[in-house]
């Protein structure tokens, strides 16, 4: 009879132990977040990048008279530092870690008839903000791919309007988003889960607060591709991940 | 002796744990399945069924939308514009907002009216009920209808009385808002934009020319025509104006747009009094008139 009171104790323990593993995931956030930081750089000459003629549209030309905005599709900096190239942990991260959403909403803006800036990373379920500064109307136009769990839509924001706000349901890199009305306006959202970094006009990044583990980190640049490294995060420090991506 | 019970306890936990776990991945897939074959559609008193779609989808649709409703059927190469692919889940004609799916009554009316401009005909010999089952059976293609629920419909407030004041209001929001950039400044869909315009599967898309029918994709109604700039046309370049327009500013585009179509209107005919001209945006110097 005691025994069969043991048996039935150790059973619901283990049940809940089993279900609490299940159910819980790893603890995160106990310990504080390290830092990845990097530079991507480009091997090579760069894609030749074409001078955008906007006059079929006077009030977007008047904004760039004598001095034409250029294709975005790579963009080296200084010391062939690569821009716009979205960097995050791809595998590795603990659930609570990846489900995170930062409070703070990223912009995206279009002025001048360009995205600025050109490619964006965002977070799933993060509040996104579409803003428009210029005298003439643009239509938004995101198209994400098939199964993704995204879903594309198309709104109209004339000057003035306010901003559109919205947030994407899934992880994928990247969503391309055009305007119809002006066809050479072209940018990208990345949508990931957990931290991330867009690299700037040198081509340096640093992802903040990353919980310490051991993560595959992965770059992606809308050119040419993705590239993978590992990298092993430890509480409180700095680690460096430098990509460098070779001209095709 | 305490080993063995703690042996077995430890064997029947773990397996209570598994058989927990297997059971809620089980009931997931067999309920999503269950969901597609169970969809139904309800269109006023109609309940459309998927097993009878089958039978009228394989009959009048296999052959431009294909058996797994892709919009592969063995005719979809040798037609333009694309059949669609429902799968997707996303559709021209809807009463709800971009982005959103539609409502029965959408696909129930999309079915009988046609596409314009397309391989797509009018199917009005089918029942209604045959229209409601086949809505059905187009809706268990695409994962979004067990999931997701159609967005909110848009309200479509009265008509008001068409006044020369309204034309000229609306006028003045075809230039605002700038139609007039893809469809051009007399609506002969011939504006700055639209050489460059493609559909999201890339193929290029030629923007509606008001002169030619009086007829739209999505109807022929004013509140059809409403519904259509207010909505937008998803997988197509037409954003939505829902965020720009107010329904009165919407109701005067209206009745601008109808001056500009081939039959004879009550807006048509306050136009000519007024002798209503093109608009004239700063762009149309750079723009060839077509006249």
């Amino acid at each position: 009879m005691k025994s069969c009171y043991q048996s039935a104790g150790t059973l619901v323990v283990l049940l809940l132990v089993g279900l609490a593993l299940l159910y819980s995931g790893p603890a995160v956030g106990a310990a504080a977040g390290g830092k990845i930081t990097g530079t991507i750089k480009l091997d090579g000459t760069p894609a030749h990048q074409r001078p955008i003629d906007m006059s079929k549209d006077p009030v977007c030309a008047q904004q760039h008279t004598g001095n034409p905005v250029k294709t975005e599709t790579v963009v080296v900096g200084a010391n062939g530092g690569l821009e716009y190239v979205v960097v995050y942990i791809s595998e590795g991260l603990p659930e609570g870690a990846a489900n995170a959403v930062p409070a703070q909403p990223v912009t995206f803006a279009q002025k001048g008839c360009v995205y600025q800036p050109h490619v964006i990373a965002i977070d799933v379920g993060q509040k996104l903000l579409v803003t428009t500064a210029d005298p003439t109307t643009h239509n938004i136009h995101p198209l994400p791919a098939a199964g993704t769990g995204n879903i594309g839509w198309n709104k109209s924001q004339s000057p003035g309007s306010p901003p559109i706000d919205t947030t994407w349901k899934a992880q994928e890199v990247a969503i391309p988003v055009k305007c119809n009305i002006h066809p050479w306006m072209h940018g990208y959202m990345a949508v990931v889960k957990g931290p991330y970094a867009v690299s700037d006009d040198k081509g340096s990044y640093t992802i903040e607060n990353a919980p310490p583990g051991s993560y595959t980190l992965t770059a992606w640049q809308e050119t040419y591709g993705t590239q993978t490294q590992k990298v092993t995060v430890a509480s409180g420090k700095s680690v460096t991940a430098d990509f460098t991506f070779k001209a095709k | 002796m305490r080993t063995r019970w703690l042996g077995r306890s430890l064997f029947l936990g773990v397996a209570a744990v598994f058989a927990v776990s297997a059971l809620g991945a089980g009931q997931i897939t067999e309920y999503q399945e269950s969901q597609a074959m169970g969809m139904e559609s309800h269109i006023g008193k109609l309940t459309g069924h998927t097993k009878t779609g089958a039978q009228l989808y394989r009959r009048f649709c296999v052959f431009c939308h294909g058996s797994l409703g892709d919009g592969e059927g063995e005719n979809a190469m040798w037609i333009d514009p694309k059949p669609r692919n429902f799968t997707l889940g996303i559709f021209k004609c809807r009463s709800t907002p971009s982005g959103t799916l539609p409502t029965d009554e959408d696909l129930f009316d999309t079915i009988g009216r046609g596409l314009l401009d397309s391989n797509m005909p009018p199917w009005r010999p089918l029942t209604g009920q045959d229209r409601a089952d086949l809505v059905a059976y187009v809706k268990h293609f695409s994962p979004r209808f067990a999931s997701e629920k159609p967005g909110p419909p848009i309200q479509v407030p009265p008509e008001p009385e068409v006044t020369a004041e309204r034309i000229k209001a609306g006028q003045a929001t075809f230039k605002r808002v700038e139609c007039w950039k893809c469809h051009g400044v007399e609506g002969r869909g011939n504006g700055p934009s639209a050489d460059t315009l493609t559909d999201d599967l890339n193929r290029p898309i030629k923007p509606f020319n008001f002169h030619d029918t009086d007829r739209f994709k999505c109807g022929s109604t004013d509140q059809d025509l409403y519904k259509i700039f207010m909505t937008g046309l998803d997988s197509t370049p037409m954003p939505s104006f829902m965020d720009n327009l107010k329904p009165d500013d919407a109701w005067d585009l209206v009745f601008y747009l109808r001056t500009l179509q081939p039959m004879r209107t009550k807006a048509k005919d306050i136009a000519k009094q007024l002798g209503l001209q093109p608009v004239s945006p700063n762009a149309a110097a750079a723009q060839p008139q077509s006249k």
